[in-house]
């Protein structure tokens, strides 16, 4: 069965998720993957100096957006960018380990209640789906074309000078389908997967 | 030298957005074999649903559109100076068209060029003198996810019980598709060089992925072990997209180079299920696609 979500989500909603719960994610996202989160952390969450005060203006639009909401690592293929008329053409996960440094931190930053990305995470993301609680959404990598159909709307777009890939994008998506495989009850689907594998990997290496 | 620019554009366009046939059939084989209402069922028939949307609308079907890779087999005496400028430009163009996504990232100051070109290494061209008169142009779009999973051991490896053997290959490769789990966009194909060094491997088991998917090795005893391959991987049960499912790997392509006495080098090259590359020919003036 599927379910159907729309951000801001409760906690109450994020805590019946299981891993292998099909979902159909609405609501406004914010793209954000490596340099973003590289950013957030050196910025807000171990920074060296106090942000500027454009830092500081862009956290709180953020913060607004995402409270109760969802991240998704993502760099998308952007038409319009000469006359601000942004739309997006392709918009598929990337690799979600590279920012297991700062999932954790991210998490409680924003009080995310969800993780979209691909590949799935480590265990301290997990300790903190958790602890916020939230889960971790696995679109389905390379169906960019099919989850760009699903972006009805670019809200805004922050941090454009990292380039297209790296900035983080506000859009409103309509049924985004993903699979949860990382739930708030510390279970991991990528987990499983991996033990099963090694024990035939066992078998075949003899 | 005819202006080739818009033709070699349009290669980009028809690779970025219009996957393969062959590469299409056995995705479709692929979904089938899962079982309906999984979470490796939902991934197949999203991908089939997608390469579908892609094609028609014209957009690209990974958001990713990766390392262009170009090998270009050009008639000896060709000026390949300015074939590469054509090329490049094509590249330029067809990112202001949005078929590739702006990727090149200079790697000390993080800033994205912005077309696509970086100095001389980005994209990643390749060129072959031939004696016949007709030009070729192989492309390939290569993402990031598939391409941080390829691996490169050096045999013997005691951690695999791994010898200088076929069957040691055949371990290194199941290793690395273990590593991998779902993260290369998994079902996905395996390009695979055993010897060379460690810059002509990487090189050849990319190439590799050229050949024709129902083609056979021409070597019979490469030919089994790329069917054992493919089945062994299959056995671990990672799944698409690393969900647990029965298809981790639709196909796989052995080279063989030279090798010193010191070395016996085994390189992987993953390539995820958006298996995009095309071929564009010149012959006497007309331009063909395949």
């Amino acid at each position: 069965m599927t379910i159907e979500l729309r951000t801001p989500i409760t906690d109450d909603a994020i805590r019946s998720l299981k891993v292998g719960d099909t979902v159909l994610l609405s609501g406004v996202v914010v793209t954000a993957r490596d340099a973003a989160h590289k950013w957030l952390a050196d910025a807000f969450i171990h920074p060296l100096q106090p942000p500027s005060p454009q830092e500081q203006a862009t956290l709180k639009e953020l913060k607004a957006v995402l409270d109760r909401g969802v991240i998704f690592h993502c760099g998308p293929v952007v038409t319009g960018l000469d006359t601000r008329q942004y739309r997006i053409v392709a918009a598929g996960p990337t690799t979600s380990m590279r920012e297991e440094p700062y999932q954790a931190d991210v998490i409680r930053l924003f009080n995310l209640k969800g993780v979209i990305g691909k590949g799935g995470m480590g265990q301290k993301t997990l300790d903190a789906l958790h602890a916020s609680p939230a889960v971790y959404f696995h679109a389905i990598g390379g169906a960019a074309a099919v989850i760009a159909q699903t972006v009805t709307e670019v809200l805004r777009v922050h941090l454009l000078e990292l380039g297209v890939p790296e900035a983080m994008w506000v859009i409103h998506v309509e049924r985004l389908p993903v699979v949860v495989t990382m739930d708030s009850h510390k279970r991991s689907l990528h987990d499983q997967v991996r033990a099963q594998s090694r024990r035939a990997l066992d078998r075949l290496l003899k | 030298m005819m202006d080739l620019k818009e033709a070699i554009c349009e290669l980009i366009r028809l690779t970025s957005t219009d996957l393969p046939a062959g590469v299409e059939k056995r995705l479709r084989e692929a979904a089938n074999r899962e079982e309906p209402g999984s979470a490796a069922r939902l991934a197949m028939d999203t991908i089939l649903a997608n390469v579908d949307m892609a094609r028609k609308n014209s957009t690209p079907i990974c958001q990713d559109t990766g390392t262009p890779i170009f090998f270009v087999h050009y008639p000896s005496g060709m000026d390949t100076g300015a074939l590469t400028a054509q090329i490049r430009s094509a590249v330029e163009l067809a990112t202001q068209r949005s078929t590739l996504r702006p990727n090149a990232v200079h790697s000390l100051t993080g800033k994205n060029s912005g077309n696509n070109l970086g100095n001389d290494t980005f994209p990643t061209i390749h060129y072959t003198a031939i004696k016949e008169d007709t030009l070729t142009i192989d492309l390939m779009l290569k993402g990031g996810g598939c391409e941080n999973v390829g691996a490169q051991y050096s045999l013997p490896d005691t951690s695999l019980d791994a010898a200088r053997d076929l069957d040691g290959v055949r371990k290194a490769v199941l290793d690395a598709v273990h590593r991998a789990q779902g993260d290369g966009c998994a079902p996905g194909f395996l390009g695979v060089a055993i010897g060379g060094d460690r810059d002509t491997a990487y090189a050849a088991s990319k190439e590799v992925l050229l050949r024709d998917l129902d083609g056979r090795n021409p070597d019979e005893t490469l030919n089994q072990l790329e069917s054992r391959l493919t089945q062994d991987a299959n056995e671990m049960g990672i799944g698409p997209m690393g969900f647990g499912g029965k298809t981790t790997v639709l196909g796989t392509r052995i080279t063989c180079l030279y090798r010193l006495p010191a070395s016996y080098f085994v390189t992987i090259s993953y390539m995820c299920w958006a298996y995009r590359r095309r071929k564009m020919t010149l012959t006497a003036g007309q331009v063909t696609y395949e």
